[in-house]
């Protein structure tokens, strides 16, 4: 079994599902001879051509709606938007008509359409470049929004993006991109959209996150006393999110952190905050705390640390709902 | 043809039209008939409140949805703006699903869930009107890069052309510009047919774009073949757009279409229409598509007469009084319709009446 980072545990997936089928083309900024921003589509170009690994213009737009009017006639394009930021121009297309046009329909025109996009900051980059909008389109109904973390899960994830009969946003998280190397199956397998997934057990406390977060979170549990056992949830899954492994792991657990590096306000965190307290009240031992970014704009990165979280803020959290 | 030698009269050059058969006219003129028949009781009911949201009327444009769906095939793939009623008749649509959409019934053609401004028929190859003013215009050159794509890449069956329809408000959207130039770059067959009706809302055209008394210039700045046609007189629609089509599918390439037409009604049923006189309106009533062709038929086919035009709106008046009637009786959603097809698979916490609540693991409820 290989080891592989997160880019070429995507670039694996977007092979395979290629080579398995003629309908997958993947377009977007410079993927093709120069394999994207973050060269994940790299090797792509030439190994499929030209007819399936589009260079296209810089019109977000226009790319995204191309690929719906594709989706909709029975490909399934899988395009790039390079950063996150930039899903602004194409926020008309995506929920106005890639997230509706299932129901517009009766169900007969549907959008198969995976777009990918580098997510997150942590990489020394400004605002636009950094930010984490999940929530932004995970209240849009009628799209599904994945965010896996390590390699393996990206490999599995993609693959049910790409033939989820619905358009799924996959954000990938820059900062892990090449930061974290694990054993990644060469033959192929699905990871379901919609099933978090636990990175540690334990009975004392639950601590919920996504993304590149899901770092901090390991080193504040590393940081943790030793006498403290707590339950560590990667989400994956943005929407549909799990709230059922949640709740039972709170049930169990009677304390519940969450941890994003999105701003606090309206964040998925608020959510799960409030669905923890609708689902499983007479279990709990502490309100639910919440460790998130702050609400201002992604600072540029002289200050970027002071924004994302880190292992030192989610152990203040974690100490303060074990001691309440 | 046969029927080519006599059909042109006088000094008139021969027409590419002359070619049609008069079966095939008398259907156009059938065609354009129902589409202003169906808008005329769709006024009606949406006056009676028995049509919620917003209603775009067609009427006056009917040679540009007729004529244009006219010289493609079928399995064409054809999107389209909000107005989008005439289209879809044309198309095939049945008035009854046409009409049941409106109503928001059941019956409709997506369950009354989209109304009058999202007409989707998938077995027609139409997919769907839009809301949002020049956003349906990438989505034409997607259906039409896959179309290309089926048959160039996946030698899949044979060249197609895509028609995308959008009003002349539309073409100053920025969307409609990347549309543009995608389709250009890439050797998209998708026809932009700007239906170029002298009006956005209420704004005049040469209020509220550039250049407005040359709109091909538009087409032509990414190297896109560019063509008026004067859309009140079908046959000349057909004398111009097949050729383009043919040309479009042969070459597998883009064009764009400024379709002169005029809209009888106002934007939306909500107009006061404080822009234009009631004199232009007339002006161009004179100029009627479906009177024109009517005359054509009657004076230099022979292949109708008062009677059987009587007859012939007669029965289109029944079919729409049919539909309407079908509207009324059909079938209001169930509250379950609140969540089907919004995913292919249920979700959680889509539904107020499915198995999942807020609150249902909390034993206090």
């Amino acid at each position: 079994m290989a080891t592989l980072n997160l880019v070429q545990a995507i670039n694996l997936a977007l092979q395979q599902e290629m080579q398995k089928d003629d309908r997958v083309i993947v377009l977007g900024e410079d993927v093709g001879p120069n394999g994207g921003v973050f060269r994940v589509t790299e090797g792509l170009h030439a190994q499929f051509g030209d007819d399936r690994v589009i260079d296209t213009p810089l019109a977000e737009s226009g790319i995204i709606g191309t690929a719906i009017g594709m989706a909709m006639n029975d490909l399934r394009p899988v395009p790039e938007i390079q950063f996150e930021g930039f899903l602004g121009p194409a926020y008309d297309q995506i929920v106005n008509h890639a997230a509706r046009s299932r129901s517009r329909s009766r169900g007969a025109i549907t959008v198969p359409l995976t777009i990918r996009v580098p997510v997150g900051g942590g990489i020394h980059a400004p605002e636009l470049h950094s930010d984490s909008p999940e929530a932004i389109y995970a209240h849009s109904p009628g799209i599904k929004v994945v965010m896996p973390t390590t390699p393996y899960d990206a490999k599995g994830l993609l693959i049910s993006a790409i033939r989820d009969p619905d358009p799924v946003i996959f954000f990938e998280p820059k900062r892990v991109y090449r930061s974290f190397r694990e054993e990644v199956p060469e033959d192929e397998y699905t990871i379901p959209i919609g099933e978090a997934k636990i990175v540690s057990e334990g009975d004392d406390l639950t601590v919920v996150t996504w993304g590149a977060s899901l770092f901090q979170c390991i080193e504040a549990l590393d940081n943790a006393p030793d006498d403290v056992s707590i339950e560590l949830i990667d989400l994956r899954t943005i929407d549909p999110f799990d709230m059922d492994m949640i709740a039972e792991s709170v049930e169990k657990t009677g304390r519940c952190v969450v941890v994003h590096e999105a701003a606090m306000t309206c964040g998925l965190g608020a959510e799960i905050s409030s669905r923890v307290q609708e689902r499983c009240f007479l279990h709990l031992e502490a309100p639910v705390q919440r460790v998130t970014g702050f609400d201002t704009l992604m600072p540029y990165y002289k200050l970027e640390n002071e924004y994302l979280v880190n292992a030192k803020r989610v152990g203040q959290a974690i100490e303060e709902a074990l001691a309440y | 043809m046969p029927q080519s030698a006599t059909a042109s009269t006088g000094n008139s050059k021969p027409r590419l039209s002359d070619e049609l058969s008069n079966d095939r006219l008398l259907e156009w003129l059938r065609s354009m008939q129902l589409i202003r028949e169906f808008e005329t009781r769709t006024m009606q009911a949406y006056q009676q409140a028995k049509i919620g949201g917003f209603c775009h009327i067609y009427s006056g444009q009917e040679a540009c949805a007729v004529g244009t769906i006219g010289s493609v095939n079928h399995d064409d793939p054809v999107v389209l703006a909000y107005r989008d009623h005439g289209h879809a008749l044309a198309r095939g649509m049945d008035p009854k699903a046409c009409m049941a959409e409106m109503f928001g019934k059941l019956e409709g053609c997506a369950k009354g869930k989209g109304g009058s401004m999202h007409m989707f028929d998938k077995p027609n190859w139409l997919f769907g009107g839009h809301g949002i003013v020049g956003a349906q215009t990438p989505l034409g050159a997607g259906l039409a890069f896959a179309a290309r794509y089926e048959w160039e890449v996946m030698n899949k069956g044979g060249k197609k052309v895509a028609l995308c329809y959008l009003g002349d408000g539309a073409i100053d959207q920025g969307a409609f510009f990347e549309a543009l130039n995608l389709a250009a770059l890439y050797s998209i067959p998708v026809i932009y047919i700007i239906e170029n009706n002298g009006y956005s809302m209420g704004t005049a055209i040469h209020r509220h774009s550039a250049n407005s008394e040359n709109l091909l210039a538009r087409g032509e700045a990414f190297g896109i073949k560019s063509v008026k046609i004067d859309g009140l007189d079908i046959l000349n629609v057909y004398d111009q757009f097949k050729p383009l089509v043919d040309e479009c599918r042969d070459l597998q390439r883009p064009a764009f279409v400024d379709f002169k037409t005029y809209r009888y009604q106002g934007h939306s049923m909500s107009d006061p229409q404080k822009y234009r006189t009631k004199e232009e309106v007339d002006q161009f009533k004179e100029k009627d598509s479906i009177a024109n062709l009517l005359g054509h038929l009657m004076n230099e086919r022979d292949a109708i007469n008062e009677d059987s035009w009587k007859a012939m709106r007669k029965e289109i008046q029944e079919e729409v009084r049919e539909a309407v009637q079908f509207a009324e009786n059909a079938t209001d959603p169930d509250i379950e319709e609140l969540y089907t097809d919004v995913y292919a698979n249920p979700q959680p916490n889509l539904s107020p009446t499915a198995e999942y609540k807020h609150g249902a693991k909390n034993p206090l409820l």
